[in-house]
């Protein structure tokens, strides 16, 4: 319809009713927006329309040719080239005409025709020095002389800013513009002001530096009362936050917060955190502010935050004792604050024993008497509130198991507190409960090494995996403090036997599960209720946590963690299975292998049967209560493979049950667990536990196997470990 | 440009609607509700623009009744503020000390009157006398129209007695 209808519309832009000139004129830009192709042919009209004198038929003129400018490159060569002195010369004389009663509002002549005009010259003049140029003065005229004490004319000198911020640099007139914005921010209304910072906003990026000399007045407009502004104000000033005056800027921020509304307080929180973040000038202003704003506004921190947080605090060692002690007399004063209590309570976990001894005093610090039970009590407290979520829960738990290794005489106490959370509905914070209660008591001698220090996260990584993570649960949020892994780094064969068996556990280098996954962990006890993880990833920390909590057993059969790839474990998917809900990675990770790095390979009596045909079989591990013997054989097809029938015979006069059998092997053999014949081992060693053991070696021929091995047992109810080291399987396995 | 005119009483009663952009029945009421809810609520102190679904609101209460106008993101608020004024005062002109009884009376006149002012969203018309000429140039037009619908009914009447 609009193609059949333009040619008669264009007719009647020159048709002589001035009425029918303005309705054709508005008509067509429609039609030219509806069909840009059609606009070459109104370009003709619409320049002898510009020369109008009835101002109905000119505005509504100008307003087509901006729109055809808009729509049509042609067309706004074609104008500025031949209207843009015409149009200058309209201007000056409608600024400059005589009273006019027709067409007066508020003292000005038409001010319509006025914020028309510069829109159009604007349009002409942006990105071309010569209509840019032809336009100074009537602009430099229009912005001084255009009276500011009506609406009307507020609004000509709104438009001739914004036209003298778009065309060309002119450093007079842009001096001139931001003025009149200043003088229009501290006008009292607020639609001059709400405009004025809009403006700004845009202005900012052509002079920052201009806009800079009004600081003080946006920060006011921060405070107004009229919630537009404020938002606007906002946003300017965290626009205007640059490293000089971050510091300035942010104590009137986080001053401000204390007073705002509680529907600003998300945004102003946001903003803030966002600003510190990027501009602060060190660790300990960091942190201060940090502080402040939880415990101003802590329950409007998101989950990411907290994390940055708890990075930025573990990358400042000096920082440690500080940082602790300022939280917890944060704690003391404010512990309504989610996000406050979150970290608080990571902190006195990570740090408890700086707290307690201060260690590490600045300057400027007060000496903190806090004891140790005081310390405990700050955790139960978190732990007992309402309002805790669950993530807070389980980091409260987490911190007071770490409490109770460098605590030990509120180890009982501790002990007490997990215990009362073993029925809890919520299966994350019953599956810590149980476990570390388990560890409290009966694994206490690893226990120390479990909960050691976590290493110094590191920053970038944390940066650049925060940008690039798809999930924002809650459980990845629990990556952050219990010990994010880092970028592969060079593998550590943590097996290496050649070499010396002592890994670091905090390799700061290190990547955490990749040297896991070195080792191939493989425990016949399945995983417990933690089996919700498919991922291979998650079943590697599951059963990992099963060597902690011997305890928690399933009769499902074992199954084989690591044989995924050895290098392969994309650090995603790594993550993910981290996130599965469970706790203790890598911090549990590293000390394991430590234990394994740790174990003391007892001799081996090497007992050759010799009557095995290729392969014979041999007494692997025999200790006062325990014989194991393996026997070998190779599937035909794979001389990689091996069979190996494990025996393990009771030599003891009492039987053993919960009988657990588990190995590793380094990184070139791959460990595969069948299920064992039975879990009971019962006294005189005439009955055998069975189970068989598949390797694939993939140094076939290079190296032989190698392999250590673990065995857990209760007799007499009194838990029994024993572990070896096999080295004299038969070559050419 | 103008996307729309709305004119709701205080009581959020709606007394005007005028769309310069396609919106379907379905959407206009939900706009309509959305934006009664949205500036009813707004304080007295506080200026006049809304951001709202990524236009600009511009609002303006005169007595018991408030004018909005949706604009775009790059129009001149303060000018938009100038024509609802433009609006009101052409109003008060034509109808002599108008009150929303005019109005709720004789919507069709405001109808014409907005037509003269605004079309296709763009202003018209920058003169009152102008458009008050018009109106009555449509009103004596009326008139006419009527006295000769009345002639011929009488005619007619006439005839068939």
């Amino acid at each position: 319809m609009a193609r059949d209808l333009a040619p008669e519309v264009e007719r009647l832009l020159q048709f002589r009713d001035p009425n029918i000139r303005k309705k054709a004129a508005l008509c067509s830009i429609r039609i030219i927006k509806k069909v840009p192709d059609l606009a070459e042919n109104f370009i003709n009209p619409t320049a002898s329309l510009l020369k109008e004198k009835h101002h109905g038929v000119l505005i509504t003129g100008i307003q087509l040719c901006t729109d055809l400018c808009k729509i049509s490159p042609e067309a706004l060569e074609h104008f500025r080239k031949k209207c843009t002195e015409g149009l200058v010369k309209t201007l000056k004389d409608v600024v400059n005409s005589p009273y006019a009663p027709e067409y007066d509002i508020a003292g000005i002549t038409d001010p319509f025709l006025h914020i028309r005009l510069l829109r159009l010259l604007r349009v002409l003049g942006q990105g071309d020095a010569y209509a840019s140029d032809c336009m100074n003065d009537i602009l430099a005229q229009v912005a001084t002389k255009t009276e500011s004490n009506k609406n009307a004319g507020n609004a000509i000198l709104y438009e001739c800013v914004e036209t003298i911020m778009s065309i060309e640099d002119n450093g007079g007139l842009r001096v001139l513009a931001i003025n009149i914005l200043g003088r229009f921010l501290s006008n009292r209304d607020n639609n001059i002001r709400y405009v004025a910072l809009n403006m700004l906003t845009k202005a900012i990026i052509v002079d920052a530096q201009a806009v800079q000399r009004h600081r003080t007045t946006i920060l006011e407009c921060v405070k107004d009362s009229d919630a537009s502004i404020r938002k606007r104000a906002l946003e300017l000033v965290y626009l205007l936050v640059n490293e000089t005056n971050v510091k300035p800027l942010t104590k009137e921020l986080i001053d401000y917060l204390e007073v705002s509304e509680q529907d600003f307080k998300g945004d102003l929180t946001a903003k803030i955190c966002s600003i510190v973040e990027k501009f602060s000038p060190d660790k300990i202003w960091y942190i201060d502010q940090m502080l402040k704003v939880l415990s101003q506004a802590g329950n409007f921190v998101k989950g990411e935050v907290c994390n940055a947080l708890i990075v930025v605090i573990s990358n400042a060692p000096d920082l440690h004792g500080y940082t602790v002690r300022a939280l917890y007399r944060a704690f003391q004063a404010s512990s309504e604050q989610e996000s406050l209590v979150r970290v608080a309570v990571w902190c006195i976990g990570e740090y408890g024993d700086l707290l307690i001894n201060n260690t590490g005093m600045l300057n400027i610090e007060d000496p903190l008497m806090v004891t140790e039970s005081e310390a405990v009590d700050v955790v139960e407290t978190a732990m007992k509130r309402h309002s805790s979520d669950l993530t807070t829960k389980s980091m409260a738990l987490i911190a007071l198991l770490k409490l109770s290794s460098r605590f030990p005489s509120c180890s009982e106490r501790i002990r007490e507190i997990i215990i009362q959370h073993k029925g809890n509905f919520v299966l994350e914070l019953q599956q810590r409960s149980i476990e570390f209660n388990s560890i409290l008591e009966k694994h206490k001698d690893i226990r120390s090494a479990l909960v050691e220090r976590i290493p110094v996260l590191d920053e970038a990584t944390f940066s650049g995996r925060k940008a690039s993570s798809v999930s924002a649960s809650p459980a990845s949020s629990l990556k952050v403090p219990n010990g994010t892994a880092k970028p592969a780094s060079p593998l550590v064969d943590l097996l290496d036997l050649s070499s010396d068996d002592t890994p670091a556990p905090s390799s700061s280098t290190g990547d955490f599960l990749q040297d896991l996954l070195g080792v191939d962990l493989a425990p016949s006890s399945g995983p417990s209720s933690t089996n919700q993880a498919t991922k291979t990833g998650a079943d590697a920390l599951l059963d990992l946590l099963s060597i902690g909590s011997a305890s928690v057993q399933s009769s499902s059969p074992g199954i084989d963690i690591f044989s995924l790839g050895q290098d392969k474990f994309p650090p995603v998917t790594t993550f993910d299975g981290l996130a599965s809900p469970s706790s203790l990675p890598a911090p549990v990770a590293a000390p394991i292998l430590d234990l394994l790095g740790g174990l003391i390979s007892s001799p081996l009596p090497p007992e050759n049967n010799g009557t095995s045909p290729a392969y014979p079989s041999i007494v692997a591990f025999e200790s006062s209560n325990l014989r194991i013997n393996f026997s070998f054989s190779k599937p035909p097809g794979n001389p990689q493979a091996t069979e190996i029938q494990a025996t393990f015979s009771n030599l003891s006069q009492n039987d053993y049950a919960d009988f657990i059998f588990q190995a590793a092997v380094p990184k070139f053999l791959q460990l595969h667990l069948e299920p064992a014949s039975s879990n009971s081992l019962p006294a005189g060693g005439k009955e055998t536990v069975k189970q068989t053991l598949r390797v694939t070696n993939s140094q076939h021929g290079k190296k032989s196997l190698v392999m250590r091995i673990r065995i857990a047992y209760k007799m007499n109810g009194k838990d029994m470990l024993e572990e070896g080291q096999i080295n004299r399987f038969p070559h050419g396995l | 440009m103008i996307h729309f005119v709305l004119l709701v009483s205080r009581q959020g009663k709606v007394r005007l609607t005028k769309w310069y952009s396609p919106y379907s029945q379905k959407e206009r009421t939900k706009v309509i509700r959305e934006l009664t809810g949205l500036i009813l609520t707004r304080g007295l102190k506080l200026c006049n623009f809304v951001e709202w679904r990524g236009y600009k609101v511009v609002y303006k209460r005169y007595a018991s009744l408030y004018f909005c106008m949706c604009i775009d993101q790059d129009d001149n608020e303060l000018e938009v503020l100038e024509i609802i004024h433009h609006y009101v005062e052409t109003l008060d002109r034509y109808f002599g000390s108008v009150c929303e009884l005019d109005l709720i009376f004789n919507f069709h006149k405001a109808y014409y009157i907005l037509d003269e002012l605004l079309l296709a969203g763009e202003l018209q018309e920058p003169s009152k006398k102008i458009v008050a000429r018009l109106i009555a140039g449509q009103d004596s037009l009326v008139e006419a129209a009527k006295e000769e619908a009345n002639s011929i009914s009488n005619i007619i009447a006439q005839a068939t007695k």
